[in-house]
């Protein structure tokens, strides 16, 4: 019966969503170094992502979720925290004559959004909205597999059938295949502070990865915790059956 | 029939006569569920602890530039009011000759600050909590020049120490550090 | 019975004033319960247990969430980041809503299976199909309150639903909307009431249980027990066989909440809430998949909707069949009056239960998919068969079936033949 019930949720899962407008393509499934029930974060790519995040996609968009100080989780020390942050903007006030002023970010603050409001973001996009970013890992169907197939699945000639609307962009994965994001990544587009070549691919998977973290900065605590929990709990279910066992050994049953 | 009523009766005193000595199974498997018990029940207890971002708040900084000598402001830090004043050379000989006078809770001037020409005292009377007066020109500062609180008369001094009416102690100073010249982090 | 009395002073004071250890004593110690109890018997003390973890975990919860329209997703992304395990609390709650509900609906098909619904626990089962409604009810309103993309849909799509109830609908939705549309009032009253809603389980919950101490448990014979030799006491022999299906629960749910945290949910979920712009596909959590697709199935083309198609429209067809699936696990205690409660001696009843149950994961199947082909006359034949089972399949093997004879009593399979009175009676912690 379980088994049955599993595998129906197997089904379930990937029955959901995806099939409707039948032009969904599954990304292929990738290797991620936080994948599994021993996965980590990969340092190096959590901070080559950060710096693809500020460089290509924080012009459009936000992270409000994320606080410059959760950057002291994957390795950044303090002072590396306090220079990001001061380099943007924060509104605040208002002061003791009613106004109110700008004055640095500080780590306690969260990620400074590129626009004041959808509004202006979309006047700056075309009429486009870009997403906030905090949570695009869990908000799509396929996660870390699907952000990077979309960053590396942008054809420059979309197949002879297809008309493209205006200003949109081909891309192989992204449902109905026309995008209003141009392609954010180009070869060696970033100069990669160790000296790692910045492929599209390589981008891609940094700032996925990055983006993961900024979606599950609890995962490492997570697996950590729950292989202890699980390896506890077969020590003592082994144990209560143990105990069952003998409890019931003299009823015939 | 007795067997039910039995079983029942001897398991309240115990483990009957039939298994006299603690069978260890049993005692191992309830100190092990014990140990679950527990380490799930603290995420339970600890969720009501500061938040991260709450703990990120916990220190405020201050620009001590525009406050004059002899001049005395008040900022918010963790919630609370704190009073930041500008001493002159006077103001820190005077406090620091009253170090062996009446004291109701006895304690060095020069214990009480950092740097001794800025006091920063949090601004919480010790007695039942009101704000003190005296931040401000014009308000009422007690016979000690300091704070005066006026739910129920503590006088307090330059030093923020208690001089005369029932506060107990003195106004509580937070940690403090100047990282640079004119800045003020408190917490 | 005798009372026994208790060494301990202080016990006894209290219990001379308040008998709570006499009744304890009673409940736990001397309450006879059959001792052929299978596995299968496990799931209402588990289902127990899921509800005082859910109770736990969402007061914590609430201690910082906001329910109000712009600080509710917000809120919930604190409660992930910020506060100390609320990561862990958050999916321990969400995760254990999924659990409640397996472990239920496995309880519900044991009942099925085993007859449990028949005389005298009929009342027994009514109360539970209670108890299923207002966890039901409680489910929706909490998916609401994160705010999310599917939070709000599936909200407007649900209470929309009620529009079609002739000349009060719409009054009716505006009422539970408290204005035009599911805004802040909606979901400010959503989170009163799914605060309020489990404390009125557990009130439901001790009325399950005292209906059942009426009469003990059945079993999976389905025979009644003849007299003390086909019973235990509940403690020591099921407090600790329910301990270890405890055990084997908590590895599964720690599975899902440790390592798949996310897998029975929807990811539009984590997209903030946005009244303009409708998801591709409104999907309801798991649980509810079966009930969405008897809903959908009354389109107005529907075989199944046109012999009633003069009588009301195919929306309120499909509400009051989704409602209906429920209402008629009501009566199920008439519909099915075979004598014989077990389906281990109804061979042919067995093979339609196991249909019955493979046309629930249809029924949920489908309710996942898009409302297009071939998934409509597929929910449609599956929503047939749903009632076709309970009104018609029902009654006529009660009435129709050669049942296997049923064994004299629980004794006797386990000993090998003949009725024997000191059976079951040596236990290791038996006074000599």
């Amino acid at each position: 019966m379980k088994k049955l019930l599993l595998s129906a949720a197997l089904v379930f899962a990937t029955a959901t969503g995806a099939q409707a407008a039948g032009d969904v393509v599954a990304p292929p499934a990738e290797q991620w170094a936080h994948q599994g029930l021993f996965g980590t974060y990969d340092r190096g790519a959590l901070r080559r992502g950060l710096q693809v995040y500020r460089e290509a996609c924080a012009a459009c968009h936000s992270l409000r979720l994320v606080a410059y100080r959760n950057l002291m989780e994957i390795g950044f020390t303090e002072a590396e925290v306090k220079e990001i942050a001061a380099e943007k903007e924060v509104r605040d006030g208002p002061n003791d004559e009613g106004e109110m002023f700008t004055r640095p970010a500080r780590p306690s603050d969260k990620f400074v959004s590129p626009f004041p409001n959808p509004q202006a973001a979309r006047a700056s996009n075309n009429g486009a909205l870009p997403p906030d970013l905090s949570l695009m890992v869990k908000a799509r169907v396929g996660g870390a597999d699907y952000l990077y197939a979309l960053l590396t699945g942008y054809k420059e000639t979309p197949p002879k059938d297809v008309k493209m609307a205006e200003g949109m962009a081909y891309n192989v994965y992204f449902p109905g295949h026309q995008i209003a994001m141009p392609p954010p990544l180009s070869e060696d587009g970033v100069e990669y502070a160790d000296k790692t070549k910045a492929t599209v691919a390589q981008m891609a998977r940094d700032v996925t990865t990055f983006l993961t973290w900024a979606a599950e900065p609890e995962l490492e605590d997570r697996k950590r915790i729950g292989i202890k929990a699980i390896l506890f709990l077969i020590v003592l279910t082994g144990m209560l059956y143990a105990v069952k066992r003998k409890v019931w050994k003299d009823i015939k049953h | 029939m007795a067997s039910s009523a039995d079983t029942a009766a001897t398991d309240s005193q115990g483990q009957g006569d039939g298994e006299s000595r603690r069978d260890f199974l049993m005692l191992a498997t309830g100190a092990v569920g014990a140990v679950g018990l527990g380490a799930v029940a603290w995420p339970f207890i600890d969720q009501m602890n500061p938040a991260a971002d709450t703990l990120a708040v916990s220190t405020t900084e201050v620009n001590l530039e525009p406050i004059e000598p002899g001049q005395r402001i008040l900022v918010k830090w963790q919630g609370k009011p704190v009073f930041i004043m500008h001493r002159t050379k006077e103001q820190i000989e005077k406090m620091k000759a009253e170090d062996g006078g009446n004291l109701p809770d006895p304690q060095k001037d020069g214990d009480r600050t950092v740097k001794p020409e800025w006091l920063v005292v949090v601004g919480v009377c010790t007695h039942l909590g009101c704000i003190p007066t005296g931040t401000k020109q014009g308000e009422v500062r007690g016979e000690f020049d300091g704070w005066f609180c006026p739910c129920h008369g503590s006088h307090y001094d330059l030093s923020g120490r208690i001089r005369k009416g029932p506060a107990p102690t003195n106004l509580p100073v937070p940690q403090h550090a100047f990282p640079e010249e004119n800045t003020l982090k408190i917490g | 019975m005798a009372t026994p009395t208790f060494q301990n002073p202080i016990v006894k004071w209290i219990d001379h004033r308040l008998p709570v250890f006499t009744f304890m004593q009673h409940e736990l110690h001397e309450y006879p319960t059959p001792k052929n109890l299978s596995y299968w018997w496990n799931f209402g003390s588990l289902a127990g247990i899921v509800l005082v973890l859910m109770i736990a975990t969402g007061i914590v919860l609430a201690m910082h969430y906001t329910p109000h329209v712009n600080y509710a997703f917000d809120s919930v992304e604190r409660i992930m980041r910020d506060v100390n395990y609320g990561w862990l609390i958050r999916y321990m709650h969400m995760n254990g809503a999924s659990a409640f509900f397996i472990v239920v609906f496995i309880h519900i098909f044991r009942g099925m299976y085993y007859g449990s619904y028949k005389s005298p626990r009929e009342l027994l089962w009514m109360l539970g199909v209670v108890i299923l409604l207002c966890m039901m009810a409680t489910a929706f309103m909490g998916y609401v309150l994160p705010w999310g993309q599917m939070s709000f849909w599936g909200a407007t799509v649900i209470t929309n639903l009620f529009s079609a109830i002739p000349i009060i609908g719409d009054s009716i939705v505006t009422w539970l909307w408290g204005g035009f549309s599911v805004d802040n009032p909606t979901l400010n009253r959503f989170f009163s009431l799914h605060y309020l809603m489990p404390f009125v389980i557990v009130g439901i919950v001790v009325v399950h249980i005292l209906a059942l101490h009426q009469h003990g448990s059945s079993n999976p014979l389905g025979i009644d027990t003849k007299g003390p030799q086909d019973s235990i006491p509940f403690h020591p022999y099921y407090t600790v066989k329910d301990l270890f299906g405890l055990g084997v629960f908590l590895i599964f749910y720690a599975g899902f909440v440790f390592f798949a945290p996310n897998f029975l949910g929807h990811p539009d979920n984590y997209i903030q809430a946005n009244p303009l712009a409708t998801p591709p596909h409104i999907v309801p959590e798991w649980y509810f998949l079966p009930f969405y697709a008897i809903l959908r199935s009354f389109t107005a083309d529907a075989l199944i909707y046109l012999p009633i198609s003069w009588l009301m429209s195919a929306k309120l067809a499909g509400v009051l069949a989704m409602f209906g699936s429920i209402a008629v696990l009501f009566v199920l205690p008439w519909l099915d009056f075979s004598k014989v409660r077990s389906a281990k001696f109804r061979p042919l009843y067995m093979w339609f239960f196991w249909l019955f149950v493979i046309d629930c994961f249809i029924l949920g199947l489908c309710g996942a998919k898009p409302a297009e082909e071939p998934w409509t006359w597929i929910s449609q034949a599956a929503t047939a068969y749903y009632f076709a089972h309970f009104l018609v399949i029902i009654p006529l093997l009660a009435k129709f079936e050669k049942t296997r004879p049923v064994p004299a009593s629980i004794n006797e399979p386990v000993l090998g033949g003949g009725d024997s009175t000191t059976g079951a009676a040596t236990k290791p912690m038996e006074k000599a």
